[in-house]
């Protein structure tokens, strides 16, 4: 009680702190350098307050913390863009953005979309700051409520969002699914260390794939592969319909979605140890299920943006409860956070249990500052909407190339290993034929992100349970089915229920026409033999490695049964069944004047050079070789864009002190940044 | 002061050889890469940061200090990369933590590195403490006896990490501890220890400070022991942080069937020394000529003599000390070499124990 007692005076001394001319310029800095940050897909607040970090130093707390918070709230804000116009998925955050916000784009409705996102993140951000000012009083109670159980359920429920997703037949969407998780189970298990799909002469596969490449592979290579083929524009005859009023308007129509959204993504945003991964699945899975013409879903549905933007940047908010009251960050960029802070001032604002307590006042402000940089972010990224929006209307084969350069970028940047760029080409394989063939790319995805949360979650809470069902039967089940675990699995089933009804209304590749039946069936029986070669690998680590074994077991187990029921299927349907679906057969991809090889040995030809002289001297080559052959402009254009384009990638490593992929020239010769 | 120092002694190397003086080492208009082998978002990473701005102040000729994460394979991947590394200008220098050492003094498989090739400039270390859920601590009297028929759970990062210290420490007092394995950091094993899903944790002194003494405070915790400091003779004393926590030194004296000398305490004794005092080295790469190396090594001691050295230290290093120089090399030895006894008896257990084997 004595809490809330203090904590209108610490609320009105965090305003008095905050609205300073020095800390609100601080705070306009952080943003505009966040901004340019989060534009770039791949980079994120990682790599922004990395380069904040050296500044820090005994800098006034006031504002460093606006420098970083602007910085690091602005992130999911500015990814929109290249997950809206681009199709490419900045950040976890936007993962759910792109289903439908990429297809406004190629509507022609990109400023739309985006200032429809833009709002709801700015309301989101708004809700969050809002309901955290009240709720961090008597949050932490309610925090230590989510135990493993909990967590578990909770991912669970992440992944019964598959059931929407799925796709027009779900056993497909189920197996990719089960693909992706099995993905996600590659390299060295987090329990016993046990090597998965992998072995120590790959080093690279022993860390496992990183979610950067995948999201980019999944998504963005498909797309953009696809887009150059039919040599067009993004937006349909390059024009930009609908603009930025609409997008507001459409907020307006949709705000209790909205509100809904925004509360769902503080409300797990505050669970520690979840972080923003499940959280846009849970929102997009909502807007779905509460909608009720859900057959716009996947091909430019407004509220499929409204939903998942709403719920990123209040999610924000709410990691910051965990940041704070526990000193566990809830995300890298809060690590960094929490480590940045130590070094302000004379570092006596510590983070943990002592920060409700004795800095009150600072834990406000940095509610508060959050909230002020989501508007100022908004209203920037807003105002340039409009212009930035064009980008759509540019002929692609203008763009792909510099979008190879940045998707390789950020790849690399995940691991900093060569392999990183070959793990984008390989994954984006895969991207390329689950789109051809309309198995659910977003299932993928939700069975790779939440593959280890899922593992590392039944496999702890497994051991505590059994640990409390030796001292009795009671207290083994009282830990398991908590009431919150009972409520979220009565949710699951229900979401669950309703997502399997309204699967197949919901085509997020569109209505893929069905053809021959070789094609198809071939993709399956290699995903089968994958499937196969995974339960064997799984199989072979020994039994008193239990907890590294079991998860990759059942889930082989399953999507072999999915596999095997889709042959039966296979074999005993007619060609034209929706199980045959094959992009090439009729539609755009049919149509368009380029092959998929063709095409898609561009990218391959970056990256193979970039393997013999290293990235720079690689993409200069490339980006000449490509907009003169491919693209058939004049040698004043090729060389312009070609130095604008080595000049960005130089002018953003240099600023953020990153290297490029050295090659085998580099390996023979010294050479200085950045051809080194 | 250093550069007096250094001129000094150049005009003596010089007076002495009668050669033309090397010239002064200094790095102005340079920019030295401080290689971390670990992600951004680390414990090693918080320590390169705060150790960057001071370095480059006290460096002759203040370059820009910055620091380059190369995070892979438990750190073994950076390392790896380190050993090929030949001197060039000085600009390069090298972070290890135990997480680098432990796979080392284990023979992981994965480890292409050899410490003693590489020079050491500044080594630090850090404490830690074990505490006991209310209900057990109860029963801890300065020793274990009465612990050793309680089950025990704890969260756990996994065997062959830094946990290897607390693992091996409750095996040795007799008590059955059962590691959940598989969590992300000690904060999400303080968290587990918080929601009553583990029953007994431990943390670094600085995790402990910030966090777990509020539990003890609210009597949501009792302090057990902590793992203790090392002395200028290599003995353990009480950690100068928790004074008043006794070290598990102590605990196991008074324990049945825990003893201070043999295999199993050599073990313990050279794990702990590899992961608490000397957990973090800063290195140069081999071949690097000794001007060099005593310039950092000078530079690192003008920090640790900052007036303000022990205000803004607090939070990032805690009370421990800092060695630079000879002492860096002689804790750099301490912390990364087992004797064969050591290394089989932890082998053997972690077999028997765990099932991990590394091969």
């Amino acid at each position: 009680m004595e809490m809330f007692a203090s904590a209108l005076p610490a609320l009105s001394d965090a305003w008095h702190m905050i609205l300073q001319p020095e800390v609100l310029g601080y705070l306009v800095l952080g943003v505009v350098m966040g901004l340019a940050v989060g534009i770039f897909p791949g980079l994120g607040g990682i790599a922004g307050l990395s380069l904040l970090l050296p500044f820090m130093f005994g800098m006034e707390p006031l504002y460093g913390l606006a420098l970083m918070i602007g910085m690091v709230a602005v992130v999911p804000t500015s990814d929109t863009f290249a997950s809206v116009l681009m199709g490419i998925p900045g950040s976890s955050a936007s993962q759910a953005t792109v289903l439908d916000g990429f297809p406004l784009a190629r509507k022609g409705q990109a400023a739309r979309a985006l200032s429809a996102a833009f709002t709801s993140s700015l309301f989101g951000g708004l809700v969050g700051a809002l309901f955290l000012t009240i709720f961090i009083l008597f949050a932490r109670p309610i925090v230590l409520a989510f135990g493993l159980p909990e967590m578990l359920m909770i991912t669970i429920l992440g992944l019964s969002m598959v059931a929407v997703l799925a796709g027009r037949v779900a056993l497909k969407g189920l197996a990719a699914a089960g693909l992706g998780m099995l993905i996600g189970t590659i390299g060295e298990a987090d329990a016993g260390g046990s090597l998965r799909m992998a072995t120590y002469d790959i080093p690279y596969l022993v860390d496992g794939l990183s979610l950067v490449i995948v999201g980019l592979g999944i998504f963005a290579v498909p797309e953009i592969v696809s887009l150059l083929r039919q040599d067009r524009s993004i937006a349909k005859d390059a024009s930009l319909g609908a603009g930025w009023a609409e997008g507001v308007r459409d907020w307006v129509a949709n705000k209790w979605l909205s509100v809904r959204c925004s509360i769902i993504g503080v409300m797990v945003g505050v669970i520690p140890g979840l972080g923003g991964s499940v959280v846009d699945w849970i929102a997009y899975g909502h807007a779905v299920q509460t909608t009720k013409d859900k057959s716009n879903f996947g091909k430019g549905e407004i509220r499929g943006v409204i939903g998942p933007e709403s719920s990123n940047n209040a999610k924000e908010g709410g990691g910051l409860v965990p940041t704070l009251l526990f000193g566990i960050p809830g995300s890298g960029s809060m690590a960094i956070f929490i480590g940045a802070i130590a070094l302000l001032g004379s570092g006596d604002i510590e983070v943990g249990p002592s920060m409700l307590r004795d800095n009150l006042d600072i834990t406000y402000s940095i509610v508060w500052l959050l909230a002020l940089a989501n508007v100022v972010g908004t209203l920037l990224c807003i105002a340039a909407s409009g212009g930035i929006a064009k980008l759509t209307t540019i002929r692609f084969t203008y763009l792909a190339p510099f979008l190879f350069m940045l998707i390789s970028f950020a790849a690399f940047q995940s691991g900093q290993n060569f392999e990183d760029l070959l793990a984008l080409l390989g994954i984006g394989l895969i991207g390329i034929f689950l789109r051809r063939f309309d198995w659910s790319r977003p299932a993928f995805l939700i069975g790779f992100v939440l593959s280890n949360p899922v593992e590392k979650f039944s496999n702890q809470a497994f051991q505590i349970a059994s640990f409390r069902f030796r001292n009795s039967f009671e207290e083994g089940m009282t830990y398991l089915f908590s009431p919150i675990v009972i409520v979220l699995i009565i949710v699951t089933l229900v979401s669950v229920v309703l997502g399997i009804r309204q699967a197949k209304s919901i085509m997020a590749e569109g209505n893929v026409q069905a053809g021959s039946k070789r094609a198809p069936l071939v993709f399956l029986l290699v995903i089968a033999a994958y499937v196969v070669a995974s339960l064997v690998n799984a199989q072979m680590i020994p039994d008193y490695n239990m907890t590294d074994k079991i998860v990759p077991l059942v889930i082989c187990t399953i999507t072999l049964g999915c596999c095997i029921i889709l042959l039966a299927q296979m074999m005993l349907r007619p060609e034209t069944d929706p199980i045959f679906a094959d992009k090439e057969r009729a539609g755009e991809d049919a149509d368009a004047p380029y092959g998929l090889w063709p095409t898609l040995a561009w990218f391959g030809f970056l990256i193979a050079a970039s393997w013999v002289v290293g990235f720079i001297l690689a993409l200069t080559a490339f980006l000449i070789a490509f907009l003169r052959v491919r693209a058939g402009a004049g040698w004043p254009k090729v060389l312009l864009l070609t130095a604008c384009g080595v000049a960005l990638m130089c002018t953003m490593a240099g600023a953020l002190n990153r290297d490029f992929p050295p090659g085998l020239l580099q390996s023979a010769v010294d050479l200085p940044w950045p051809l080194k | 002061m250093t550069t007096i120092k250094q001129f000094v002694t150049s005009v003596a190397v010089a007076a002495l050889l009668a050669t033309p003086a090397a010239a002064e080492v200094d790095f102005s208009g340079k920019t030295i890469e401080w290689v971390i082998p670990f992600s951004e978002t680390g414990g090693s990473a918080k320590w390169a940061n705060f150790f960057a701005p001071l370095l480059s102040e006290a460096l002759p000729g203040n370059p820009t200090v910055v620091v380059k994460f190369m995070p892979g394979a438990g750190s073994t991947k950076g390392a790896n990369w380190f050993q090929e590394q030949k001197y060039d200008d000085g600009t390069l220098l090298f972070g290890t933590s135990g997480s680098t050492q432990f796979p080392y003094l284990l023979d992981d498989p994965r480890v292409r590195y050899e410490y003693s090739d590489w020079v050491p400039v500044m080594a630090s270390g850090t404490g830690g403490v074990a505490y006991l859920n209310p209900e057990d601590g109860a029963k801890f009297d300065g020793s274990a006896n009465a612990l050793q028929d309680i089950n025990f759970i704890y969260g756990s990062q996994g065997a062959t990490r830094l946990d290897l210290v607390p693992l091996l420490a409750w095996k040795m007092l007799g008590m059955n501890v059962e590691p959940v394995f598989g969590i992300k950091g000690r904060g999400d094993g303080r968290l587990m220890f918080e929601r009553g899903e583990a029953t007994i944790d431990y943390q670094t002194s600085s995790s402990y400070l910030g966090a777990s003494a509020d539990l003890v405070a609210q009597g949501k915790a009792v302090p057990m022991m902590t793992w203790g400091a090392i002395d200028d003779n290599g003995n353990i004393v009480r950690d100068p942080t928790f004074p008043d926590i006794p070290t598990f030194k102590e605990v196991c004296e008074a324990t049945d069937g825990c003893e201070t000398s043999g295999d199993a305490w050599d073990a313990w004794k050279a794990f702990f020394v590899s992961g608490f005092p000397v957990q973090k080295i800063a290195f140069l790469p081999a071949g690097t000529p000794d001007d060099v190396a005593q310039t950092y090594a000078d530079a690192f001691d003008a920090v640790r003599k900052r007036d303000d050295f022990p205000t803004i230290s607090a939070k990032a290093i805690g009370k421990y000390d800092i060695f630079v120089g000879p002492n860096a090399k002689k804790a750099t030895a301490a912390g990364t070499t087992v004797s064969p006894q050591a290394k089989d008896y932890v082998k053997n257990w972690l077999q028997e124990a765990y099932g991990v084997s590394l091969k």
